[in-house]
């Protein structure tokens, strides 16, 4: 790369927080007048794994899709990488796109492809590499993330709700990305499912020094794997920390959420 | 600038795989990046290693700069190659211990693949699975003709069961809606067979049976299989993405549990909708297509429009317009019926959608030929 974008906002990001991977600056998206986010901020830090938490429809899944540049915002900023997300040439941009990994709230796979081929897509689009090596590195992340490789010639028809969370988590790390959006990964598993899925995405983590963005309902994946959750509500994030720190949130939502009964068995077990 | 910013395009050092001083020490020295940046070159080098054999007892990673799970599986294949533990591998970062781990249990069995069918055997096969598909195909339309009989009979015992709105839904869209286009096709197809027909004929001095060519040519075929073959593109193709797409995501299984009938809900509505609505539109067809018939001879030729209209009343009669409307119920039929089976047999795939509703228009535009190549011969034969 010649010559790097060197912009205010770039700037004041490094002052805020230098190693924030990614940075949201007052975003505001909305659909047909009705505002769904409004000058919203968010600080993901490199190497954490952040939490989002909300009700139902407050816009969780629109804040990640507009992060992603699939929905259209208003206004609001993107520093990703240390890179305001407008102002890149095509190049810088798939150089950027090429370090994100995605996992659809319902999956996304290619129906028309078979598991197997579904993580090579990324692999055949970004590098030349021998089919006998794709097979065996798709192999190898179906296994990772604990799908047998029987799965591998399946079609996403023939999948389970669990088995299609899978192979989509496995396409979306056939980059090996450095940031993984994640946008209710266990939901429709079976809890100890959610748990290894948990400790993979920690162990994936610790060995990748990923960064995880994941919105989840799951208290067990915010308490045992998430660093920092964040709580949205109101069209913005309202308060963010950890468990602790949030369960001392006066405000009623956050309180009813972090000591309502499920979360209270959840600490009786911890 | 900060130090994220440069590293865009940064792949690190290359991977290199080397033997350490004289290769008889049997330590292989592992360095560079090992990553999926990279992996090509990584690759190659281990096959290149695999294939010298050489006798090797350990690996050394202390120059190992950064790996992900793409280098670390690469190098998990170089030990299995050598017939070494991950053991064998020192000294392993503390980092990429636990990936080095994970990555070790992976690919342990041989991919089952699917072995190529000798060209002969293919055939037969691919040939074999096609008679079963057009006898599935047969068995499937009978099954929805019968069932949309008996959804009939009961219609006339409870009139409620017919769904009225939806019927008149879809004959707004697959009729009313077709109209213009229907009438426009129709307009220049009958001015083209007017302007061939006059011009042949002109050369035997014959030029005013051009009307009867036109009259009896629109009214007994052409009017209704043209429609036919629009109504078919344009509201077949629709029938079978409609259902389609909603077998794909679980709507019709939605519907079944729920105790409603698909056949009374979803597919009679639009058989009865389209088998109103196709002689309607073969009706504006042949209206369509005379009126520019007679256009074309007004300008193109000496025909008046008082002569055309004197000369076809004497060219065409009601079995001539009859022929060809009798056939507009079939036709609607078999569009109808075929495309509703091919939305039904729609897999799970985008794919299977497209070749469904492609063989829905294919199949249907072909049974109509065919069936009104059998009307021409029994028509021709009670000399109607
Ligand atoms: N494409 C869209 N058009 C209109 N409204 C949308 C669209 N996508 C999302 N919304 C609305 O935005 C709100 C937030 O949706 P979403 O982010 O999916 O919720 P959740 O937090 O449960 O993921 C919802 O009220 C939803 O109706
Ligand atoms: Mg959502």
């Amino acid at each position: 790369m010649t010559a790097t974008p060197q912009t205010p906002q770039n700037t004041a990001s490094s002052e805020t927080g230098a190693r924030a991977i990614l940075s949201v600056k007052g975003l505001t998206v909305g659909f047909s007048s009705r505002l769904v986010l409004e000058n919203l901020d968010l600080d993901v830090q490199r190497g954490e794994i952040l939490g989002i938490v909300g009700a139902s429809g407050t816009g969780k899944s629109v804040l990640l899709r507009s992060v992603l540049g699939l929905v259209q915002r208003q206004s609001g900023q993107f520093i990703m990488f240390g890179h305001n997300t407008e102002k890149l040439s095509r190049q810088e941009r798939l150089a950027i796109e090429r370090r994100l990994g995605v996992l659809f709230q319902h999956g996304a796979l290619f129906s028309s492809l078979s598991v197997l081929q579904n993580i090579q897509v990324p692999m055949r689009e970004y590098y030349t590499l021998p089919q006998r090596l794709m097979d065996e590195l798709a192999i190898s992340k179906l296994e990772l993330v604990g799908l047998s490789p029987d799965a591998a010639h399946k079609f996403p028809s023939e999948l389970s709700g669990g088995m299609i969370k899978r192979a989509a988590l496995a396409r979306a790390l056939a980059l090996d990305p450095q940031l993984l959006f994640l946008d209710e990964p266990t939901s429709g598993l079976d809890p100890i499912s959610a748990e290894e899925f948990d400790d993979l995405i920690s162990t994936l983590r610790d060995t990748l020094g990923l960064t995880v963005f994941m919105v989840t309902h799951d208290l067990d994946s915010l308490s045992q794997a998430c660093d920092r959750i964040a709580v949205l509500a109101e069209r913005r994030v309202l308060a963010i920390g950890n468990m602790n720190d949030l369960q001392k949130n006066p405000h009623p939502w956050i309180k009813s959420y972090f000591t309502g009964k499920r979360a209270i068995r959840q600490w009786d077990k911890n | 600038m900060a130090p994220q910013g440069s590293d865009l395009a940064a792949s690190g050092q290359p991977p290199v795989l080397e033997a350490d001083g004289t290769s008889a020490s049997g330590v292989l020295l592992v360095s560079g990046s090992w990553t999926i940046e990279t992996l090509k070159d990584a690759d190659s080098q281990v096959d290149q290693t695999l294939k010298e054999t050489p006798s090797v007892k350990q690996l050394d990673l202390s120059g190992l700069t950064s790996l992900d799970t793409s280098g670390a599986w690469v190098i998990i294949r170089l030990l299995r190659g050598l017939g070494l533990e991950l053991s064998s591998a020192t000294p392993i970062n503390p980092d990429h211990v636990s990936l080095f781990e994970a990555v070790a249990e992976t690919n342990l069995t041989a991919p089952t693949t699917q072995k190529n069918l000798n060209f002969f055997i293919a055939l037969f096969q691919k040939t074999g699975e096609d008679v079963v598909e057009i006898y599935k195909d047969i068995k499937i339309l009978a099954y929805l003709a019968g069932e949309i009989v008996s959804c009939l009979l009961k219609g006339l015992i409870h009139p409620r069961s017919l769904r009225i709105t939806s019927i008149v839904h879809h004959m707004e869209h697959t009729g009313l809606k077709a109209v213009p286009i229907v009438a426009m096709m129709s307009f220049l197809v009958g001015a083209i067979v007017a302007q061939q027909g006059a011009f042949q004929l002109r050369k035997f001095g014959a030029e005013p049976f051009v009307i009867d060519l036109v009259g009896i040519l629109v009214l007994r075929e052409v009017g209704i299989l043209l429609t036919a073959i629009l109504v078919a593109g344009r509201s077949g193709s629709a029938f079978t993405a409609e259902i389609g797409s909603m077998k794909m995501r679980e709507e019709i299984d939605a519907m079944r549990v729920m105790g409603l009938n698909i056949i009374e809900v979803l597919i009679a509505p639009r058989v009865i909708a389209l088998i109103i609505a196709l002689p309607l539109l073969g009706l504006v067809a042949n209206l369509a297509g005379l009126v520019g018939g007679g256009v074309l001879l007004w300008a193109y030729s000496d025909i008046s429009l008082s002569t055309y209209i004197t000369w076809l009343r004497d060219a065409v009669a009601i079995n001539t317009f009859l022929v060809g409307v009798i056939k507009a119920p079939f036709m609607a039929l078999i569009i109808a019926l075929i495309s509703c089976s091919e939305g039904l047999q729609v897999g799970g795939s985008a794919e299977s959608l497209g070749r469904r509703t492609t063989a829905a228009v294919v199949k249907s535009i072909f049974l109509m030929v065919l069936v009104d190549g059998l009307f021409a011969i029994f028509f021709a034969a009670i000399g109607f």
